[in-house]
């Protein structure tokens, strides 16, 4: 207790080095003021696991949190974890895991995808970015699971909204709109998350199925279903011998659905999913919980995508168009697989410039969606817009910009040019 | 907050009526255009009764297009505008101010488009939430969020409240509830933030919108997620002889890794009150009764209760019963709906308090609401929304006696300010509005209300659209850009300030 308050008390002086390391919110405020004062555009990052992620820009000087890291308040039975923006998510979970709790919303973790090796960074990162994994259908999103936060405004003033209960409704609801906002409206110092109990068993279920268009009406009848299945995605054939498991007897393309749940409830609930999908038991396969659990975090790590050398980009539409949004790339050269039920698509296309992307995005609003390139050459991340936005929400998304950072300090151009 | 200071009259737009009336019958059909005294007087109050103010004048828009010319036009020429759903809300969102045009959403009340493929439901803003439900209830599908007045509160209404309801837990409020909304800012702009995606691009303008009480916008379109409705539902009735119990017996259940699809409970006063309302067959003699219901399939919700009911007799619960039939369960339920008509059935007036709590305070807050109670000389019963932290208190008073309004209004704020010293939030999901507007200085400091507000400017910069409520009144000088109230130079020394 004494030590957090002589840390408290400390103000940031130096603000001379290109990367400044503060470990205690007054000093990241300080910086930002500091910034503000004098019109100096900073870099935010935690660990670096989704730097590459957004557009090109150049700052004078970054601010590093991932020194400003640890839990300040984790209650069980409360259901929530209060925790320092640059806090990893690892020692989250590992938290967490003690009293068999979870992050419902699964990260998407991109360490493989740009250095082969796992990093899923901060929790102040995962916010920022609101990327998450299979469990979305069911359990929404990093936006979902925000319940209060604290941080800094581009004027270097200390805000907060929310709090660590559930149900709160007073004042906009400040939590949503600074997550997935890429560090440009604020930074994030310490965020209260909604934490779940871990379900006891997982098993999965996986249809053999040589089409496309079938793999997504089970999907479809998955999401559906009273069986309350917690994932549901579509690996075309090539990605097959990626996946090894004892279990895994089919041929093909891989259509899975994960259910979670209680021993008992779990072969009740897969046998009642066989029923409304009217299949034969003979054309499935079921994985056990150990290589349920390997073949969902897979997914979340996007593994048939490590060290991936082309472009990667990430695609949401509603589920009724995925069919007809795959047979429009074709021409492209991709390959891609589906998760959220139908409802994202992960999209690998070797060829990627200004006027094929614009292609491509036409025909992603055409269907109702938005993209977003996740991974491309260094050289064209400065000419091309890595996010979809329509002249109208770009205006509002300007003003909401500059209630939050008038200067446009933070993060600036990381999400469109002007904001 | 009986005598509520509420944003100046311009006495040029009420002296304009007509000029005003006239210009509105170019964009509106004149029966769409509410003027006279006995039309408007509907319009005066919603749930919140206590207070009561007639509009200048009640617009009633039919398209998205009307609703845009209507907002241009007032944004042009300065007069204020508060948007309308229902009228259900319980702090007082949508009370008019008297130079405002009450702009009622009562006619967009259709259901545009039930999408099983994409799970979703289109609907007009004045859809009930209930209706919802029923439209796609034969293909055993269901809208999650349900607050209590959901027969008659307006879908619309429920996305700019951002309500709960006793499902909140397991499946959320509104806000995750929603894909997406078209909405009408006040320089008439129509755009659409989400859509039938999950998620959105950019920033979440969709997130903001959610619970931002008509202050940035009029949604004139609501996409919702519907689910699948659970197989099997059953829910156990629990008796517990103190308060304590019940609130352990609360954590330990959520400890144990059970996430219920509702858990209330209820003191001795309201148990009594709702029973003799409703004969639902409750603990009259306990001095806590909960409600624990469980979804999910048929083996999961049997094992499941057992570990509650093993969980409630281990926390000394008195009794317990297990619903045996639907019927059942929703006998356990029409008690605890009925709280509010059987409280009104107990005093002439009743105030309903929305204060979020952490779940392992309660007994410690029923414990002040009680001392409260004798401080105050009124009467209280309360609700609990266990499951995800949220308290109502019922203040029970006589609306004819000044005074007993009065101390029910400090009472209720007491009750509030406590909910926020252990940890917990003003509202859970009944809104700001007028009703706890002056004490969101207990919830934000100066720089937090200031950086809203800026939102606010940067959407609607004359701060006409639903003016002087949830911020507190004289941050409208801030708002507006004129003058920084500071210390004691003000006009207004009982104002909490900044």
């Amino acid at each position: 207790m004494s030590m957090e308050k002589k840390q408290i008390s400390q103000t940031f002086q130096d603000f001379s080095p290109s990367v400044l390391k503060p470990n205690n919110e007054e000093a990241i405020a300080d910086i930002v003021k500091h910034c503000y004062k004098k019109n100096i555009p900073l870099e935010i990052c935690g660990l670096g696991s989704k730097k590459n992620i957004g557009r090109n820009f150049q700052t004078q000087k970054t601010l590093d949190l991932s020194t400003y890291s640890g839990i300040i308040k984790y209650e069980p039975e409360e259901l929530y974890i209060k925790v320092k923006s640059g806090t990893p998510i690892k020692e989250i979970k590992e938290a967490l895991e003690k009293n068999n709790q979870q992050l419902a919303f699964e990260p998407t973790d991109f360490g493989l995808l740009f250095n082969g090796e796992n990093n899923e960074g901060t929790i102040g990162g995962v916010l920022a970015c609101n990327f998450a994994g299979p469990r979305r259908f069911k359990v929404g999103s990093a936006r979902d699971h925000i319940l209060g936060f604290k941080g800094v405004n581009g004027k270097g003033e200390i805000i907060k909204s929310g709090g660590t209960v559930v149900k709160n409704v007073t004042g906009y609801d400040l939590s949503k709109v600074i997550t997935g906002s890429f560090g440009t409206l604020s930074v994030f110092t310490e965020v209260s998350i909604k934490v779940l109990p871990k379900p006891d068993l997982t098993k999965t279920l996986v249809i053999e199925n040589p089409y496309l268009k079938k793999g997504l009406e089970y999907l479809n009848v998955a999401l559906g279903s009273s069986s309350d299945p917690s994932g549901a995605v579509f690996y075309p054939e090539y990605f097959r011998d990626q996946f090894t498991f004892n279990d895994l007897t089919t041929e093909g393309p891989i259509t899975a659905i994960r259910i979670e749940g209680s021993k008992l409830s779990i072969d009740e609930r897969i046998e009642q999913l066989l029923n409304e999908i009217n299949i034969n038991k003979n054309e499935i396969s079921i994985l056990d919980p150990a290589q349920s659990n390997i073949f969902w975090e897979n997914t979340r790590c996007l593994s048939v995508f490590k060290n991936l050398k082309n472009n990667l980009l990430r695609v949401i539409v509603p589920a009724s168009e995925t069919f007809d949004l795959i047979s429009k790339f074709k021409p492209y050269n991709i390959r891609y697989f589906i998760d959220w039920g139908g409802n994202l698509v992960w999209v690998q296309i070797d060829e990627l410039n200004p006027n094929i992307l614009s292609e491509i995005k036409s025909i992603v609003t055409n269907f109702g969606g938005y993209l977003t390139v996740i991974k491309t050459e260094e050289s064209l991340k400065a000419t091309i817009d890595i996010f979809t936005i329509n002249a109208v929400k770009y205006k509002i998304s300007e003003k909401i910009k500059k209630s939050f950072d008038p200067k446009r300090i933070l993060n600036p151009g990381k999400m469109y040019t002007g904001i | 907050m009986t005598s509520l200071q509420m944003p100046k009259v311009d006495q040029s737009i009420l002296s304009s009526k007509d000029k005003i009336t006239s210009d509105l019958k170019k964009i509106l059909n004149s029966n769409n255009i509410l003027s006279q005294e006995d039309e408007i007087r509907p319009y005066e109050t919603d749930a919140l009764a206590a207070y009561k103010q007639k509009p200048l004048l009640v617009v009633l828009p039919e398209t998205v297009k009307q609703v845009s010319e209507i907002l241009k036009y007032c944004n042009e020429n300065k007069i204020k505008v508060v948007p309308r759903g229902a009228g259900t809300g319980l702090s007082g969102g949508a009370l008019p101010l008297a130079d405002c045009v009450l702009l009622s959403m009562g006619k967009f009340n259709k259901i545009l488009e039930i999408d099983y493929r994409n799970k979703c439901v289109v609907a007009q803003p004045c859809v009930t939430n209930l209706a919802i439900t029923h439209a796609v209830q034969d293909n055993k599908f269901y809208y999650a969020p349900d607050p209590s007045s959901q027969i008659a509160c307006s879908i619309g209404g429920n996305v700019a409240e951002n309500s709960g309801g006793v499902h909140s837990l397991k499946y959320g409020a509104t806000t995750n509830n929603l894909l997406g909304i078209q909405v009408v800012l006040m320089d008439g702009t129509i755009t659409r933030f989400g859509g039938k995606t999950l998620d959105s691009e950019g920033y979440d303008l969709l997130g903001l919108m959610t619970g931002s009480e008509g202050l940035l916008g009029v949604i004139t379109e609501v996409t919702v997620k519907i689910l699948k409705s659970p197989q099997v539902a059953k829910a156990a009735l629990i008796g517990f002889s103190t308060i304590e119990d019940s609130g352990r017996c609360v954590s330990e259940i959520i400890a144990k890794g059970i996430i219920p699809a509702g858990m209330e409970i209820m003191d001795k006063a309201l148990t009594k009150a709702t029973n003799d309302y409703s004969k639902a067959g409750y603990p009259v003699d306990a001095e806590a009764m909960m409600i624990v219901e469980l979804d999910g399939t048929e083996s999961e919700v049997s094992e499941l209760i057992k570990r509650v009911e093993e969980i409630a007799k281990k926390n000394k619960c008195s009794s317990v019963k297990i619903s045996k039939s639907n019927e059942e369960r929703l006998k356990f339920w029409a008690g605890r709906k009925a709280a509010f008509p059987a409280c009104g059935d107990l005093a002439p007036d009743y105030m309903c308090m929305d204060g979020s709590i952490p779940r392992g305070k309660l007994a410690e807050v029923l414990k002040e609401i009680q001392r409260l109670s004798k401080k105050y000389n009124l009467p209280v019963a309360n609700a609990f929304h266990a499951g995800d932290g949220n308290l109502h208190p019922l203040i029970m008073f006589n609306a004819n006696d000044p005074e007993q309004l009065k101390n029910t209004e400090e009472f209720g704020s007491e009750i509030l300010k406590y909910c926020v010293k252990v940890g917990g939030a003003l509202t859970g999901e009944h809104g700001v509005g007028i009703e706890k507007r002056e004490l969101m200085c207990e919830a934000f400091n100066d720089t937090d209300i200031r950086q809203q507000i800026n939102i606010k400017v940067a959407l609607d910069p004359n701060s006409l659209l639903n003016p002087g409520k949830v911020y507190p009144i004289l941050r409208k000088c801030a708002e507006e850009g004129r003058i920084h109230v500071h210390g004691e130079k003000t006009n207004f020394p009982d104002i909490p300030r900044f």
